[in-house]
């Protein structure tokens, strides 16, 4: 086993990195750059049941160290994902590749998950339980350890594939969810999604987002993200990604030291298209500044 | 799309706000006027998306408005910086549906990506008309350095202190055969109800990436969802979907 090589849910990987969804499409922008076969996987754009626009322009606003976004869920539906986007992703990407799946009802995230449940290019189900739920009063399905454990079940019932369920960070106590989802079966869980945020434009007195309010990320979540990633792995026996504002290879490290099993990158895609590559290649100098023999050695040895 | 790093070699003022920087790089990515690049500044987590202005071997043009900290932090970097920029971002002008007389209609910063579209449409032959609508005379650049290509150049502003008193679409030419258009989106609507021509309009919307990852400036067309950074920033007129 290489000095890179972790293992999630099953699934062996060359090196824990893994771009995050909604900061990599479907991999062509960056395929233009550089061989995405050197990433560990990558987690696709967040796929619905139907297609979606999402939420209304702009839906982008910058912070100190990071970004709001309120994109809303942009896809073609998961049908189009499959006869579209799949086979030209197979053109670009050899490895099995996360498929981020969200959904408004529980019938939502099972119909999606047991479409990619039969695409051989599908290796894991990432399932997204921060979206409001439509048939729950609009509350989302993440902050409530009940509706998360109902979605889990759901699919679960109809894939064979790993099932990550990617939490939410603005609940009151994440570990109790993040329980609920092991107790229903889940393979592994994923986290953190973004912080709620808000920015207000001096000028027209007007918030920036035109949603009023959209997801925080970038370097400045890492703390609160690897604080959860710790307080999740200490408390579930599953395995835990864990994300938010990680940009260099140290970040990967702390994240692993923390509990993370694997780690995905987000919003620096989207400022250095390169990030992943570079954090790759950065990977084994840092492990001999610190002693690190292999990856899969440190995960969770805070 | 390419990421590297150039050097700038002058950064000045042309008008109000208003600043002309030239940078020594790799222009080899940038195919069509039109397209933009993306700048990293230290301190700032987004890039900046600039409009390429001009481009000659390895000079790159780009004329920007301070509008915010960034821009602002941009108009302080002095020649012999340099800068980490992504080029050869977004869906330029499409030149061969220009015919023997194009018209170019440019309002405020939305001048200076029509400098380098007229540059290449002039060479192929064409009777090139430039409308460049400003605030107020003392917004004004670029005029003599579109006459100077050899366009006819209109100049408009909103006060009347230069030029015709009003907005571009109040100085359309007749007898064009296609049109340009790149400016603040109310000009651009009224652009479209004012001509019977068709044409083409470069439209601006708040950016994540840049290149087309993180779907933050998409819009809605007749023809689908559109990102403004990658199918864009150009648009046909017969596609676009006006919101609000």
């Amino acid at each position: 086993m290489g000095r890179l090589n972790v293992n999630l849910c099953g699934i062996p990987l060359d090196n824990p990195v893994i771009p995050a969804s909604g900061t990599f499409g479907y991999g062509y922008e960056f395929a233009e750059l550089y061989d995405i076969n050197i990433l560990g996987t990558f987690s696709f754009k967040g796929t619905t049941r139907e297609p979606r626009f999402g939420n209304p322009t702009p839906r982008i606003a910058e912070c100190p160290s990071g970004m709001l976004n309120s994109v809303g869920l942009q896809n073609p539906g998961v049908e189009k994902v499959i006869s579209e986007e799949l086979p030209r992703l197979k053109q670009v990407f050899r490895k099995p590749v996360m498929a981020n799946v969200s959904g408004f009802s529980v019938e939502d995230y099972a119909y999606t998950c047991a479409l990619l449940d039969r695409e051989p290019q599908v290796g894991w189900l990432e399932v997204n339980i921060s979206c409001p739920n439509v048939h729950g009063g609009g509350m989302s399905f993440g902050t409530d350890p009940a509706s998360a454990a109902e979605v889990v079940r759901a699919v679960k019932r109809v894939t064979a594939k790993p099932v990550l369920i990617k939490l939410s960070p603005n609940v009151t106590d994440i570990a109790a969810i993040a329980r609920a989802c092991e107790e229903a079966g889940a393979d592994g869980i994923s986290l953190i999604n973004t912080l709620l945020g808000m920015r207000i434009d001096l000028r027209s007195r007007r918030p920036v987002l035109a949603n009023t309010v959209g997801g925080l990320s970038g370097p400045a979540v890492f703390p609160v993200a690897l604080r959860m990633v710790w307080q999740v792995s200490q408390a579930v026996h599953i395995p835990v990604v864990g994300m938010g504002g990680v940009r260099t290879a140290e970040d990967v490290i702390e994240m692993m030291l923390a509990g993370a099993s694997a780690v995905e990158v987000g919003a620096e895609n989207l400022v250095n298209p390169l990030a992943c590559r570079d954090i790759i290649r950065s990977l084994p100098e840092v492990m001999d500044r610190y002693g690190i023999a292999s990856l899969d050695e440190i995960i969770g040895g805070v | 799309m390419k990421q590297s790093v150039f050097t700038v070699l002058e950064n000045r003022s042309l008008a109000a706000s208003v600043f002309r920087m030239r940078l020594r790089g790799c222009t080899e990515e940038i195919r069509q006027p039109g397209q933009f690049v993306n700048l990293s500044l230290p301190g700032f987590f987004l890039r900046r998306p600039i409009s390429v202005c001009d481009m000659e071997d390895d000079v790159l043009t780009l004329i920007y408005k301070t509008v915010g900290h960034g821009t602002e932090y941009l108009s302080a970097l002095s020649p012999g910086s340099t800068l980490d920029v992504l080029t050869g971002l977004g869906n330029g002008y499409d030149l061969s549906r220009a015919g023997a007389r194009p018209l170019l209609l440019g309002g405020g910063v939305g001048v200076p990506p029509l400098f380098l579209l007229a540059r290449r449409l002039l060479a192929r032959g064409a009777d090139v008309h430039a409308v460049l609508g400003f605030n107020s005379a003392a917004d004004v650049f670029y005029e003599a350095e579109f006459r100077a290509l050899g366009c006819t150049v209109t100049v408009t502003t909103a006060d009347g202190s230069r030029g015709i008193h009003g907005f571009v679409t109040d100085a359309l030419p007749q007898d064009r055969t296609f049109f340009y258009a790149c400016g603040p989106e109310p000009m651009l609507k009224s652009v479209c109800s004012r001509t019977e021509i068709p044409g083409q309009l470069s439209l601006e919307r708040r950016m994540g990436c840049g290149f087309g990852a993180c779907m933050g400036c998409s819009c809605r067309t007749v023809s689908g969802f559109k990102r403004i950074c990658r199918e864009g920033p150009v648009l046909d007129k017969e596609e676009i979907q006006w919101e609000g």
